[in-house]
Parts: C-alpha cells; sequence; structure tokens
C-alpha cells in the first residue's frame, strides 16, 4: 500500500519505512517556530523541564514578534522583550523583532525557511501555512513547543488524509481566499477535517501562484486540519530555490496512496464567496450579501497579507476615495511586503485613497491592537476566522472575504461584489 | 475525584470565546482565568466554583493554538471538561498542562446545566449526582494515557533526555 505525502514526510521524519494512520510516532523536526505569546508560555515551561538547559539546535528555531508588536501596552512589551533576550542568550539564528520580520507565516517562507519534504511544529494554529510549499506543518501549543525546543522532536498521530482535487480556472475577481472559503464548507465546516490532513491537488492548484497556494493552506485549520498540503511543482522549487540553498527532499503521494474520501470541487463554477459571521463555515456567494453596511475593511494577516494581496487591493483603489463612512485599515504581512508596496508606489495610492497602512503584524484580526472593532460594528477583513470576539468585541460581526472583494466594499462602504466595479479583471 | 456543579455550552466553543485574543499577552493561570469564557458567557466567572465542570457539544476548543484557552479553563477553577468532541490542538493542549478532558455524547446529553457531576478520571466513570445516572467515556489511547499517567508532557521529555544521556 502506498503512502500519502503527508504519510511519507512523518515516515522519514520518524526513522520509518511506512506509517499508517493512527499510529504514534516520534518525529524528528527540521523547525520550531514561537511567536512573542507562544513563546512566553513555553519559555517558562522549558525552565522547568528538569536538564534542559540549552535548545535542541538553535539554527532550528525561529522567535518572530509579531501579535501585539509594536508593543501594544506594558506586559505585550515585557513578554515581546522576554522572547527576544532569552533567544539572543540561547544563540538562536532566527530571531525576527520588530523591524525585522513581520508577520510569522508570511516571514518564513519569504525567508527561505521552509522547503518541500520538512517538518514544521509552529506554536501558532496557522503554522499549517507551509503545507503551501510541500512540508508537513502543524500548529501546537506551547508546552508542546517547548518540549519541542529541547528534544527537536515531537509525538505525533498520523492523520489520515482527505484529497480535494480542484477542477478548473478560477473566474475573474475569484481568488485562492474565495475557494478555501468554499472548500471549508464542502468539507463539512469548521470540524469537517478535524485530525486529518487535507491534500490539495487539480488543475485549479497547479496554476495557482505561490501566494494563493498559501493562502489556501493556511485555513486548512479552519476545516479543523491537522496540516494541510500541496504536493511540490516547478513553481515550488524555483520560489524555495531563490531563497535558500539548503538541500532538501520533495516528496510526492503514490499513486495508490489511501484517503479517507476524496471531495471534487469545479472552481470554475466558483463566485466572489463570503464567510458570515460567526463562523468561517458561514460561507456563501457574495451576492447574498451585498449592501450590508461595514463600518471598517481590515485588510492583511498571514492568510491575505503578501505582496499580490495589496497589488489587487491597489488596483482596485488607484486614484479613488474610500467611502467617507467607513475606516480601512491595511497590514502588510512583513517588512519585505512592506517595502516591496513602497517600491511599487502601492502605500502611496492606498494612503491617498483613505486607507491607514499599519505596520507588519497581526495587529487586529485576533483582536489584538491597531484596529479592534467597538460593539454593534461590522467589519469586512481579509483573514480566517469571524468567531465572536474574534477583532475586539463580541458584539461585532465579522464577515471573511477576498482582498478584492473588501476593496469593492472600502469603495462603497457596503459589502460589494467586485466583479460590479467597472474593472478589468487582473491579468493573470 | 472530580466533582462539581455543571457548565453546559453548544458546539464549536472556539479558543477566542474561552480567552480572548486581547488577553493572550498575559502568562499567570489565575489571571487569565479571571476571564474565562467571559465573552460566551458574562457570569461564568462568577458562578463558577472550584471543581466545577464544563459541559459541552462537539468540537469544543475550535480554533487558536493558544494554551492560554485551558490554561484560563483551569485558572477558573474548573475540573474537568466533558465534551461530545474536541478540536486537536485543545486536546492536546489540555492533556499537557494537566485539564482533564473527557469525550461521551451519551453524558453530554444526559447533564443539564447546574446537574452535579462526579468523574473518576482512573476509570472514565462519570456521574450523573443529581439524577443518578452514569456512562464511561471513551478511554484515552494507551499512548496518551501514559503521558496524563507520568504527569503530563514535562516528565515524559525528562525521560527523553536521561535516555538520551544513557542515564
Amino acid at each position: 500500500m502506498g503512502m500519502t505525502i503527508t504519510e511519507k514526510i512523518l515516515a522519514k521524519h520518524a526513522g520509518l519505512d511506512h506509517v499508517t494512520p493512527g499510529q504514534i510516532i516520534n518525529a524528528k523536526v527540521d523547525l520550531v517556530l514561537a511567536n512573542e505569546l507562544s513563546a512566553a508560555v513555553a519559555i517558562k515551561e522549558f525552565e522547568k523541564i528538569a536538564g534542559a538547559e540549552r535548545v535542541f539546535d538553535p539554527e532550528r528555531i525561529a522567535l518572530v514578534a509579531d501579535h501585539m508588536v509594536p508593543a501594544k501596552d506594558a506586559q505585550s512589551a515585557k513578554i515581546a522583550a522576554l522572547m527576544i533576550h532569552w533567544g539572543r542568550e540561547q544563540g538562536i539564528k532566527h530571531i525576527f523583532d520588530v523591524g525585522k520580520g513581520g508577520i510569522e507565516h508570511v516571514v518564513l517562507p519569504e525567508e527561505g525557511l521552509v522547503a518541500p519534504g520538512e517538518l514544521i511544529v509552529g506554536g501558532d494554529s496557522h503554522t499549517c501555512t507551509y503545507g503551501a510549499l510541500g512540508a508537513f506543518a502543524t500548529g501546537m501549543g506551547s508546552t508542546d513547543i517547548a518540549a519541542a525546543f529541547v528534544l527537536g522532536e515531537v509525538w505525533l498521530k498520523v492523520p489520515s488524509s482527505v484529497k480535494v482535487i480542484y477542477r478548473g480556472a478560477l473566474q475573474p475577481f475569484v481568488y485562492a481566499k474565495d475557494l478555501m472559503l468554499h472548500t471549508i464548507r464542502m468539507l463539512g465546516g469548521i470540524d469537517g477535517a478535524t485530525y486529518q490532513a487535507i491534500e490539495f491537488t487539480g488543475e485549479t492548484i497547479q496554476t495557482m501562484s505561490i501566494s494563493g497556494r498559501l493562502t489556501m493552506a493556511n485555513m486548512a485549520i479552519e476545516a479543523g486540519a491537522k496540516n494541510g498540503i500541496m504536493a511540490p511543482d516547478e513553481k515550488t522549487l524555483a520560489y524555495v530555490r531563490e531563497r535558500t540553498n539548503r538541500a532538501f527532499e520533495a516528496v510526492y503521494s503514490d499513486a495508490d496512496a489511501r484517503y479517507d474520501r476524496v471531495v471534487e470541487i469545479d472552481a470554475g463554477a466558483l463566485v466572489p464567496t463570503v464567510a458570515k459571521p460567526h463562523s468561517p463555515e458561514n460561507t456563501v456567494p457574495v451576492t447574498e450579501c451585498v449592501g450590508v453596511k461595514v463600518d471598517q475593511v481590515f485588510i492583511g494577516s498571514c492568510t491575505n497579507g503578501r505582496i499580490e494581496d495589496l497589488r489587487e487591493v491597489a488596483r482596485l483603489l488607484d486614484g479613488k476615495r474610500v467611502a467617507d463612512e467607513v475606516r480601512v485599515i491595511v497590514n502588510p504581512g512583513s517588512q519585505k511586503v512592506y517595502i516591496q508596496a513602497a517600491a511599487e508606489g502601492i502605500l502611496g495610492i492606498l494612503a491617498s485613497a483613505g486607507c491607514v497602512v499599519n505596520t507588519p503584524g497581526c495587529g487586529a484580526c485576533f483582536g489584538g491592537h491597531m484596529g479592534n472593532l467597538g460593539e454593534g460594528e461590522i467589519c469586512i477583513s481579509t483573514t480566517n476566522r469571524n468567531f465572536v470576539g474574534r477583532m475586539g468585541s463580541p458584539k461585532a460581526s465579522i464577515y471573511l472575504a477576498s482582498p478584492a472583494t473588501c476593496a469593492a466594499s472600502a469603495l462603497t462602504g457596503k459589502i460589494t461584489d467586485p466583479r460590479s466595479l467597472a474593472l478589468e479583471p487582473a491579468a493573470v | 475525584m472530580l466533582q462539581g456543579y455543571a457548565h453546559t455550552y453548544g458546539k464549536n466553543v472556539d479558543t477566542d470565546v474561552i480567552i480572548p485574543g486581547r488577553y493572550c499577552n498575559l502568562t499567570d493561570m489565575a489571571e487569565l482565568g479571571k476571564h474565562a469564557l467571559e465573552d460566551l458567557d458574562k457570569e461564568f466567572t462568577a458562578r463558577a466554583k472550584p471543581g466545577d465542570i464544563i459541559v459541552a457539544e462537539t468540537n469544543f476548543g475550535c480554533g487558536s493554538s493558544r494554551e492560554h484557552a485551558p490554561i484560563a479553563i483551569k485558572g477558573a477553577g474548573i475540573s474537568a471538561v466533558i465534551a461530545k468532541s474536541f478540536a486537536r490542538i485543545f486536546y492536546r493542549n489540555s492533556l499537557n498542562i494537566g485539564l482533564p478532558v473527557f469525550e461521551c455524547p451519551e453524558a453530554v446529553d444526559g447533564i443539564a446545566a447546574g446537574d452535579e457531576v462526579r468523574v473518576d478520571s482512573a476509570t472514565g466513570t462519570i456521574e450523573n449526582v443529581t439524577k443518578g445516572t452514569r456512562w464511561t467515556a471513551q478511554p484515552l489511547p494507551p499512548f496518551m494515557r501514559a503521558l496524563v499517567d507520568a504527569g503530563g508532557l514535562r516528565p515524559y521529555v525528562e525521560q527523553r533526555l536521561r535516555e538520551r544521556a544513557g542515564v
């Protein structure tokens, strides 16, 4: 019996020839990630482990200050400093403080810290993003991360896999984000793939940009999955080789690999999609929400904070003004994205259109800072979760959508179908 | 023996309502406990007594990997969570920090808010003391059972370190 890409990566890292779903393994990790929130708890735990003085390998740990920086308050400053100082004391190579990094899941692929066939664990649920590059990557809590800091290995239950086959080309103004919101619903909602690996396949994925693939894998956790993964191809290899010269081994599913289920999705038939409050599974065509008045538009996050996302927003807002009644907040995903957006004139376009451009970071996405919602407010956002209280007040409402749908809504102050703008679709 | 009154909730109780992001720069259990579930049930922390038990439908703890979520529940004095099912990361985090969690759909259906509940974590026996009914939770997989019996993840890590050192 053949193995899936997920099973092969896990087997290799456990030193086994073969693994099967449900099996418990001890797997070596190639990289361990933490941000200042998960690191603060993990470091506390690390210090309690008898015999743990040094991390297993200071070159295989990444620490990113991104959630509540530039520090929201004294407590946020304290935990970010704790992480940075501990990291320096441990000699950790990949430390990204304010101004040097950005959002962890935008930064790590960008810096060449993720390669096909690797196994990565992170103290953040959206660690699953890296599956877009053919790696096995999963989020864990701080105690597990502390253990990985020390041991360089984690125990894992091998997940069964769900194969999603996408056919057709996306229509104009329909993007990876729309496709992933739709996929969450098609898989059965926010626990549709709990404990499982989602393997994204088919022609739609093959023609998709790396940026779009990262958007999709990022939200595998929104279906409850352990990881989301895509077979590496020429685009993946080119992206990774531009960023690192270390050796890696691309891994592919066998033709006779076993899947728990196979779901086929006609991507060509999809229209712009939004997830209504208060769950990412409440997805409907944007047409069902058109006209809902919004108080805030948020563009950014590990889901949609890359340069391709900002380019599309700038294209739609160029030379225009956002509606007077709406606040539009843009968080570039990383310092590199910010620099690139500046070089391309995007920051100027956004600022002239009436958007505020924040520093790179997680910001308001998780109710951190720099754009939290007040009671009764409605926001349309490019982020990944719209649970009650996610972006501030528990009495606020969040719609999730693509950067283009958010940009279109910024122009009118109401949820707007981007296809209704008198604009040419982007050249792909 | 874990014993207390039941606080019941629906399905998909996510980590954003268990402990909102705005408190995730805290690390102290008691501090986090003061804000447990406040966006879902404002009265919860005032009502919860030490030993009380949370009873919920499916997919409890979905969303973020924040370990602050089980820490906040523990900090609020809750002795156990019984649910029809748990989200993966929350489940693992709970076992790691020593918050007992039990999967038992029948018990969830048979317990009402305010019922007195007793759980024997060694056998997985769940008893509704108020109604005189009793169920057995799904047993932990053997590997996880061993982790819990050893006292959580830390003793396991320490054992691995000793093995490597050849002690």
